[in-house]
């Protein structure tokens, strides 16, 4: 088919920067200046993720850019690729055991292409797109049978309760207990949040 | 072969003016993707860059039309819809060789859709570009409307058919305007000093201006009509040359191609300018080199023929 070609032959990226130290970003721009020119392949950076086929996240994913990334995500229409650049969007890297830092960009949103380096370097970045645009041509297929990438809850965690992705605020209670907080690799449950208030057993007994 | 199907309202439909229109609605998406890639080529090479293929905007829309359905709310997509139809109505008008202030209204219509579809997404993006798009609208309606009557003046006829035919050199009676057309079109075609309302480059502080809304589907018509648009904003450059016979035919594609070629060189050496200045220039240049042709064609011309 003519569309299932022609979309690897245009991808459109977005680029968003997490917490990185703007060591990647740099590198990211330098795609696209006259030295590498991915414009050969037909990308384009858009900035605006509703024209994007292509999520690339520098930095790994803190408390407060967790909704940011999940609304670029889902605002971005099928087929899409998400490619985490560089080691911190790829596994929260040397940040990992800092207070803020949840992670890799794959706590938040599925990644499909990982660029690890510190800073990655643009060849590996046009690289790591190049992959992408595999997994484009796969999910465009996939498209075409019904099949396509979830929409990420919008459900995120504030630090005095719960915002449930859908307009409401659930405040924290005594006894709830905050486990991402607590296990920063915990994933998400069927709803997507983060963060369960709910009780044990033992946890009720007590109070 | 060049028989006259009917007459109305003094204009006469020609068999030739019967294939320009369905030559236009059929190969004009071709040209102006064409145009595009060639512009998007032409545009990477004076950056000191490869650059995409010459086919690329084929490849866009292709990728676009097979993306999954976005939509903020239905009445964007009719808008769209109605742009692209309008767009194409008035190349139509334009190829048929019928009225050119009848092609001119068609085109505002056009426009006028594309800015209700801005508006009607209700993000502040696309709302504040279709605020500048009006802003445009303004800045060059009054010189594409001024250059109609110049032709009326210069060749008698609002009707491109007999303008073409005229045996007056319409570029010599109306060089003020085509420099005042060449200048709004560098607004029509969206190029760099003024392309407030929505971005083709990296400059991005509207995201996408008026296009912020659109996906898919959508956004590949839209590409459409802007291509539909160009070959015919490019067609009122020729007609400025256009004098029935092969040598002046020559001359105007010559003209036209140059005339492109200058709006990309344009385009890559100046930033954006703001509303004001696009607004403020444009009237100015209007004013000037519009009125001014018109005033000389008015008072002075009947003097000089005396």
């Amino acid at each position: 088919m003519k569309t299932m070609a022609s979309i690897t032959k245009s991808p459109w990226i977005i680029h968003y920067d997490g917490s990185s130290c703007n060591g990647c970003d740099i590198e990211v721009l330098a795609c696209l200046t006259p030295m590498y020119d991915v414009e050969r392949f037909g990308i384009i950076n858009t900035g605006n993720p509703k024209h994007a086929d292509i999520f690339l996240v520098t930095g790994s994913v803190n408390e407060q850019n967790i909704p940011v990334v999940k609304q670029i995500y889902n605002q971005m229409p099928n087929p899409k690729v998400v490619v985490a650049i560089g080691i911190c969007a790829t596994s929260g890297g040397i940040f990992r055991d800092c207070y803020n830092i949840i992670g890799g960009i794959d706590k938040v949103i599925p990644v499909d292409v990982y660029v690890p380096g510190c800073a990655a370097r643009p060849e590996a970045i046009i690289d790591g797109v190049v992959k992408g645009l595999g997994v484009l041509a796969e999910k465009q297929a996939a498209l075409a049978k019904g099949i396509a990438d979830p929409t990420v809850s919008g459900a995120y965690r504030y630090e005095n309760g719960t915002y449930d992705g859908d307009g409401t605020f659930l405040p924290e209670e005594e006894g709830d207990t905050v486990i991402a907080a607590a296990e920063p690799q915990s994933t998400d449950d069927e709803n997507g949040l983060r963060v369960k208030p709910a009780m044990t057993e033992e946890q009720e007994v007590d109070d | 072969m060049d028989t006259v199907l009917f007459t109305f309202y003094g204009y006469e439909l020609h068999v030739s003016y019967l294939v320009g229109a369905v030559l236009y609605v059929v190969l004009a998406p071709f040209a102006g993707g064409l145009i595009a890639g060639i512009d998007r080529k032409v545009t990477a090479r004076m950056q000191g860059r490869v650059g995409p293929p010459i086919l690329q905007p084929f490849y866009d829309v292709a990728k676009l039309f097979g993306k999954e359905k976005i939509t903020v709310n239905n009445a964007q997509d009719f808008y769209v819809m109605c742009t692209l139809i309008f767009m194409v109505i008035s190349g139509v008008f334009f190829f048929s060789g019928s009225n050119l202030l009848m092609m001119i209204f068609t085109l505002t219509a056009a426009s006028i859709f594309l800015v209700l579809a801005g508006y009607s997404s209700n993000s502040p993006y696309a709302q504040i570009g279709a605020e500048r798009e009006l802003l445009q609208m303004m800045a060059y309606e009054p010189m594409v409307l001024l250059s109609a009557v110049g032709f009326y003046m210069a060749c008698g006829s609002f009707n491109v058919g007999d303008i073409v035919m005229s045996d007056a050199f319409s570029f010599k009676y109306l060089i003020g305007m085509f420099i005042g057309y060449l200048f709004i079109i560098t607004i029509k075609l969206r190029k760099s000093p003024f392309d407030l309302s929505m971005s083709h480059h990296a400059h991005q502080e509207l995201v996408k201006g008026l296009t912020t809304e659109f996906s898919g589907r959508t956004l590949g018509i839209l590409e459409i009509s802007h291509w539909y648009e160009n070959v015919f904003l490019l067609g009122f450059i020729f007609l400025f040359f256009a004098r029935g016979s092969l040598p002046y035919t020559i001359l105007g594609v010559a003209v036209v191609i140059v005339c492109y070629f200058v709006e990309i060189l344009i385009d890559n050496g100046y930033a954006r300018m703001k509303w004001q200045f696009t607004i403020k220039s444009a009237w100015i240049v209007t004013l000037i080199f519009g009125g001014g042709n018109l005033f000389v064609l008015y008072y002075l011309q009947p003097i000089l023929a005396r």
